[in-house]
């Protein structure tokens, strides 16, 4: 049973509601649908593809492209680290390495417990915070090997409940009250603003 | 403040002195709240501009020589008027922050998404537009989650959606999020992107985006810093706006200085006002090269920009100095190497991040960024052939035909070739991938011959674990 839940389809209509044509919500919902599983599932794609009108093959060749959307299952903190320039010339590259001895895993690979994924990731713009890693997206900044070491084991021992698990992004979300939305037409009928006409008259 | 502060909320931002038009409230912990926007003159801009006439707004922004901030340096105000008169059209707002070195538009997310929207807003109302989407890159989970709330604020207080601020004027502002991939910061990429689509840029012409954008409708795609000025500059006026910076390239710049120097940081300087050594070695800024070493290169605009060496040290920091001089000031990510930095090292890891990250549309870019991150790789761990340099060089020449641009090197008899590159490609990409390596070979090709020559007998491989997807 991995196709959306009750209210992950109210969110995905909530969601598509937000675009001229609902094609455009897809990557929101395929992150929508990792948050549910952890990663993203073909029973997802095939739900998501009904909500959004387009064909379970659209939605893979959109998904597939894409480095966060996971197609199998992940470890709870997804653990990336930085090698590109700025991190690799204090020290990135060598923190890589430290983690792959204690991780125990070469990038791309989970941990057997299910705990981490190790990833070897591109720039994360904290270059001046070198080096750096996130934890599911979340940063952390100017690593030491023992810095790492105290992060794996609070995060072992459930000492940093302020991140999520893997899958989930923010936390908090944009809801517009449907009274207040100035209103998202179709671009096939959408025209001027009313506004733009009559104030441009004015001023002529 | 005491000057030269690091902002321990705004990891890396140091506050020191001269004027702050994009980061004034960062000093503020509670920085990203409606309360502190408002009780900082939060959304006066906006509401100044509301009471002109949208032309006049345009016309205003364009009189103060708005660089766009992304990357390419074109002024917003002259972007703007490509559009034709159709409708709809959308403003798209480009936060997908990812070229190596960069690191400013986190920051004006995480810490002021209220100055963001009202920029936005100001932006739309001038263009005449009712829908905007604030697209965040995918990794950025607080940028999503500040913007969100200031979004849901501003909505809730009447400052965004229908009726803004009492009067007749309905924008939407959509959160939009993206999901790794650092090609989509190109606008037509990101257009596709936005879309639903693979994040693959497209022909340029016929699909300029002022004309021809989403939905092939008239689209503006303007980066988070560019519009995150537009609050102050309504406020403080055009005028005002060209006393700072420099005649060319007024206002500030948000950079990024990393690598090897004593206080890495972001700094919002003056444009045209510093060079590049009162950074480095400015008690001010940087403080120096770490452990007093020797500056061996530094790259002056985010990994796609050619490099620069002692003798640019005092290029000042606007892109009309930088061009010319033969590289870029691109998205103000500074990036220090001093003489223990390996250049052909260096070289590869710029490389593979652009073999990773093409999209795989133009065989060139595709294929050549793939074979140089090869020889480069193999040349480091020891086993590179003799004809390996001419043939980087070769691929680069597939990728981008004739002169590559290039800093001058007087000692060489070396003058500077101008930036940009030429292209064989869709976009610039995989040019990009040919910068490192033009930049090192011709100032480092001794470091090449030498590692070719001792072959395996160097003494350890740098290869990097990390699988190349
Ligand atoms: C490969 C590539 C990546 C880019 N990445 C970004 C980016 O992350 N953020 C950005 O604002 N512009 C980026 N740009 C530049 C955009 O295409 C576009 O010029 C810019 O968003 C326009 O905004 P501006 O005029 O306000 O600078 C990139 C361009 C290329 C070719
Ligand atoms: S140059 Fe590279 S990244 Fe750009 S469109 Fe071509 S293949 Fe894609
Ligand atoms: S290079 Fe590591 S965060 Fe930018």
């Amino acid at each position: 049973m991995s196709r959306l839940n009750e209210e992950n389809v109210a969110l995905a209509h909530e969601i598509i509601s937000r675009y001229p044509r609902k094609k455009s919500a897809l990557i929101p919902l395929l992150h929508v649908a990792q948050e549910q599983e952890g990663h993203v599932t073909n029973e997802a794609m095939e739900h998501l593809a009904e909500l959004v009108g387009v064909t379970p093959a659209e939605v893979l060749g959109t998904a597939s492209f894409y480095e966060m959307f996971k197609f199998e299952p992940q470890g709870k903190y997804m653990v990336n680290i930085c090698t590109n320039i700025s991190c690799q010339l204090v020290g990135g590259e060598e923190l890589l390495h430290h983690a792959e001895k204690t991780l125990g895993v070469r990038p791309g690979g989970t941990t057997e417990d299910g705990m981490f994924t190790l990833e070897d990731v591109e720039c994360m713009a904290a270059c001046t915070e070198a080096p750096c890693l996130q934890v599911n997206y979340r940063h952390e900044y100017r690593l030491d090997n023992s810095d790492f070491d105290k992060l794996i084991a609070d995060l072992r021992a459930g000492n940093r409940p302020e991140i999520p698990d893997h899958g989930t992004l923010g936390a908090v979300r944009q809801h517009i009250p449907a009274d207040r939305m100035a209103g998202i037409e179709s671009p096939e009928t959408a025209g001027t603003p009313a506004w733009f006409a009559s104030r441009t008259a004015q001023s002529n | 403040m005491a000057t030269n502060a690091y902002v321990p909320h705004a990891a890396g931002y140091v506050d020191n002195e001269g004027v702050k038009i994009v980061s004034s409230r960062f000093p503020y912990e509670d920085s990203y709240t409606l309360e502190r926007s408002l009780a900082t003159g939060g959304y006066e801009g906006m509401k100044k501009a509301l009471r002109m006439a949208p032309a006049d707004v345009a016309a205003l922004v364009k009189d103060a020589v708005l660089l766009g901030r992304g990357g390419a340096g074109f002024p917003a105000g002259v972007k703007w008027g490509f559009m034709p008169p159709v409708w709809p059209r959308y403003l798209v707002v480009n936060g997908d922050e990812s070229e190596p070195g960069t690191y400013k538009d986190r920051l004006l997310m995480e810490r002021d998404p209220h100055q963001l929207i009202e920029g936005c807003i100001i932006a739309c109302y001038a263009l005449g537009l009712n829908t905007c989407f604030l697209y965040v890159r995918g990794e950025m989970p607080v940028a999503q989650e500040r913007i969100a709330q200031a979004l849901n604020d501003a909505y809730d207080a009447g400052l965004v959606g229908k009726n803004i601020d009492g009067t007749d004027v309905s924008i939407d502002i959509v959160l939009h999020w993206g999901a790794g991939a650092y090609i989509v910061g190109e606008e037509t990429a990101l257009i596709e992107s936005l879309e639903g689509n693979r994040g693959m840029p497209r022909l340029k012409p016929p699909f300029f985006p002022a004309a021809k954008g989403l939905y092939l409708k008239p689209t503006i795609v303007n980066n988070v810093e560019t519009l995150a000025n537009l609050p102050w500059l309504m406020i403080n006026g055009s005028e005002e706006y060209k006393k700072y910076g420099s005649e060319r390239s007024p206002g500030t710049r948000m950079l990024a200085i990393s690598g090897h120097v004593k206080r890495p940081g972001v700094y919002e300087v003056e444009q045209g006002k510093v060079s590049f050594r009162d950074l480095f070695y400015g008690e001010n800024y940087c403080g120096g090269i770490t452990d007093d070493n020797d500056l061996k290169m530094f790259i002056p605009g985010g990994g796609s920009a050619p490099w620069f060496f002692e003798e640019q040290l005092d290029v000042l920091l606007e892109a009309s100095e930088v061009g010319p001089a033969g590289s870029m000031l691109g998205s103000g990510a500074i990036v220090v190497m001093d003489e223990t930095t390996d250049a052909v090292r260096a070289c590869l890891r710029v490389v593979r991040f652009f073999a990773r990250e093409s999209c795989g549309k133009c065989t060139p870019c595709r294929e050549g960024t793939t074979w140089e991150e090869k020889v480069l790789q193999r040349i480091l761990d020891g086993h590179g052939r003799p004809e390996d340099i001419d043939l980087l060089l070769e691929i680069g020449a597939n990728i981008s035909p004739g002169v590559y641009p290039v800093a001058a090197h007087p000692d060489s008899g070396l003058e500077a070739v101008p930036f940009p590159p030429k292209q064989t490609t869709i976009c610039p990409l995989g040019p990009s991938s040919v910068a490192p390596i033009t930049s090192a070979i011709r100032r480092f090709r001794s470091e090449f011959e030498a590692k070719i020559a001792n072959g395996s007998a160097s003494e350890e491989t740098h290869e990097l674990s990390g699988t190349s997807a």
